[in-house]
């Protein structure tokens, strides 16, 4: 009626909820007993799950009309059978500790339970074993028993000549006998329910992360390796193939994304990847502290990534070293090969990107960029770009 | 192709060397060895190899090699494993770490258990040579990402307390060499950019090693612990 025991014992028997309920209304009549056993099952069932299935929603006024026939048929007793000695009492002491139960387990149960419905198929489990509700679930667990063994020792009480200390005793030592069997019963069933729905959960996250990294590896690894062997005579392509995907396994591994339009250390990697990836080499890139992008970052970015067109177009090597560094009151990149070299004396007449592009770019943005080759001793671009301390406080990496 | 060929070249006079380097081999995959031990067989000796921590050990022990060369990520511990296990009994014996992945923070642990060097698997044969030859002279071998990688953990941050000044802060001179190691500069155009000797090139690099593996920096050991190496 109140628990959702009557519910739960019919699911179980598979006979209708009403005949339940009736047959705790006639026990009731017997002295209270009705009552008595509702909170006996009350007190009990929750621990055996697959006993008890609460209704989805209950309803306090389908309750009344057989709290209006309990009434009845105590009345009944009463006025029939003109016995409104022990037995009265006991039914009526009962039948307000269950009334008081009820009310405390209603008020605290039906939002929860709706929430438990919501994040677990099987609501019931989720009130037993969500981990956050263990402690709720325990006191309740004790407020039961407490009102079960008060319950038993008022009827012992009462039924016993009132004198006798020894019956109250033994009431007392019975109830709490009881309540440990049905401790010590429940716990371990209890406990496993619990370990097994933490497994689970640990079950579904790592299947989640096996499903990710299968992904993965099905969306770039195995397609990567298929160009290989359909290009396997062709190096430059198989070298370029492996180099990216190697880079994009490194990134997934080992790096926290940044987004290249935020942060300058992802704009410049990802700039070294777009020049390995067009032409074929390697780009060894260290990176020594980071800061946000803007426009004249970004500018820096640019004439670095024309650093490194100029060395993978013109070096004839295969590696090119990216070197960047942010201080608190500037911003240098360096970007070397050891290559041909040139004669920078002469650059305007073959090389107009180092021209417009570097030197320009990084004058326009209040920067500025030396350039250092030879020929036969290779090249090495500085892109040196001064900043305003407030702006580039931060270092983190 | 890597940081080697920018970072070292093979050191002068080396091959006037009366004995070959006798050097050991760590590395869970065969192939790998075999490899390694063909492309070294004209330079050096290769006196054994080892797949497992514990075979590591017994071997290492029975051989005394003037150095090993370490795979970061092997089962049983690592190559970390078989520092500690050999550091007190074979003090002389010297460890250059060897790994497929180039995020210095994996090789951290190892610099700070007492290996020499670093360098990358992608290494020529010519550059693991010379990087053997400088290890086994008792310097220390940078790749330029490890380079910025102290940098970056040494960098003078305002929140960062400096317990041990002569351990938790490089000099401006060992920054420079450093920046210029990033920079992929051999030690000789370090030494001719920066006006001094090799050797007094080597002197630096040798006492950001000492650093590297002594001091009790926050990001040092927050690094290490990351992932569980220390």
């Amino acid at each position: 009626m109140a628990a959702g025991v009557a519910a739960g014992i019919a699911e179980h028997l598979g006979i209708s909820v009403l005949r339940v309920r009736v047959a705790f209304m006639v026990l009731l009549g017997l002295s209270g007993l009705g009552l008595l056993l509702y909170a006996a099952f009350w007190a009990v069932v929750p621990l055996r799950p697959g006993d008890t299935s609460v209704p989805p929603r209950r309803d306090v006024g389908q309750l009344l009309p057989f709290v209006a026939i309990g009434l009845g048929v105590l009345l009944m007793q009463v006025i029939v059978f003109d016995s409104i000695g022990a037995a009265g009492t006991a039914g009526w002491l009962v039948a307000i500790i269950a009334v008081g139960a009820g009310v405390i387990w209603h008020q605290s149960a039906p939002e929860r339970r709706r929430q438990w419905g919501e994040s677990l198929a099987v609501p019931w489990l989720g009130a037993v074993v969500e981990e956050s509700d263990r402690r709720a679930f325990v006191l309740r667990f004790i407020g039961g028993g407490v009102l079960v063994a008060v319950g038993i020792i008022g009827v012992a009480a009462v039924y016993s000549p009132a004198q006798n200390l020894d019956a109250v005793i033994n009431g007392i030592i019975f109830a709490f006998v009881g309540l440990a069997g049905v401790g010590v019963v429940a716990a371990p069933v209890l406990w496993r329910t619990y370990n097994q729905l933490r497994s689970e959960r640990e079950g579904r996250i790592r299947e989640q992360e096996r499903a990710e990294l299968a992904a993965m590896v099905h969306d770039q690894v195995l397609h990567t390796l298929a160009l290989i062997q359909r290009n396997a005579s062709d190096v430059k392509t198989v070298q370029r193939l492996a180099r990216g995907q190697e880079r994009s396994l490194r990134n997934w591994l080992y790096k926290p994304t940044a987004s290249p339009t935020e942060r300058f250390a992802a704009a410049l990697e990802q700039a070294a990847a777009e020049v390995e990836d067009t032409f074929a080499i390697t780009v060894e890139a260290v990176v020594v502290g980071d800061r946000e992008t803007d426009e004249r970052v970004g500018a820096l970015v640019a004439a670095a990534r024309e650093a490194l067109v100029n060395a993978a177009r013109h070096a004839g090597v295969q590696t090119v070293s990216l070197y960047a560094e942010v201080e608190p009151d500037q911003v240098s990149v360096f970007v070397r090969d050891r290559g041909k070299g040139f004669d920078p004396d002469t650059v305007e007449d073959h090389r107009h990107g180092v021209r417009g592009s570097i030197i320009g770019r990084m004058k326009r943005h209040g920067g500025r960029a030396e350039i250092r080759s030879g020929p036969g001793e290779g090249t090495e671009i500085r892109l040196i770009l001064p900043t305003s301390r407030d702006s580039s406080a931060e270092r983190d990496r | 192709m890597t940081m080697a060929d920018q970072s070292m070249e093979p050191v002068e006079g080396a091959g006037a060397r009366a004995e070959r380097l006798r050097v050991f081999l760590v590395d869970d995959h065969a192939m790998f060895r075999a490899g390694v031990r063909a492309e070294l067989g004209a330079h050096v000796e290769v006196v054994g190899e080892a797949s497992t921590v514990a075979e590591a050990v017994n071997r290492i022990a029975a051989t005394v090699p003037d150095v090993v060369l370490l795979d970061v990520h092997m089962p049983d511990g690592g190559g970390r494993a078989v520092l500690e296990a050999m550091r007190r009994t074979h003090p002389q014996v010297k460890f250059l770490a060897l790994s497929v992945s180039d995020a210095a923070e994996d090789v951290i642990g190892l610099i700070r258990a007492g290996a020499r060097g670093y360098v990358t698997k992608t290494i020529s044969p010519d550059e693991l040579t010379a990087a053997i030859r400088r290890v086994a002279d008792g310097d220390a071998v940078f790749s330029p990402r490890l380079a910025g990688f102290v940098l970056d953990a040494f960098a003078a941050r305002p929140d960062a307390p400096v317990a041990d000044p002569e351990l938790d802060q490089l000099t401006n001179r060992e920054r420079e060499v450093l920046r210029l190691l990033a920079r992929g500069y051999a030690y000789k155009e370090i030494a001719k950019e920066l006006f001094i000797s090799i050797k007094t090139v080597e002197t630096h690099v040798s006492n950001v090693l000492r650093k590297l593996q002594m001091s009790n920096r926050y990001e040092l050991s927050r690094w290490a612990a990351d992932r569980r190496l220390v």
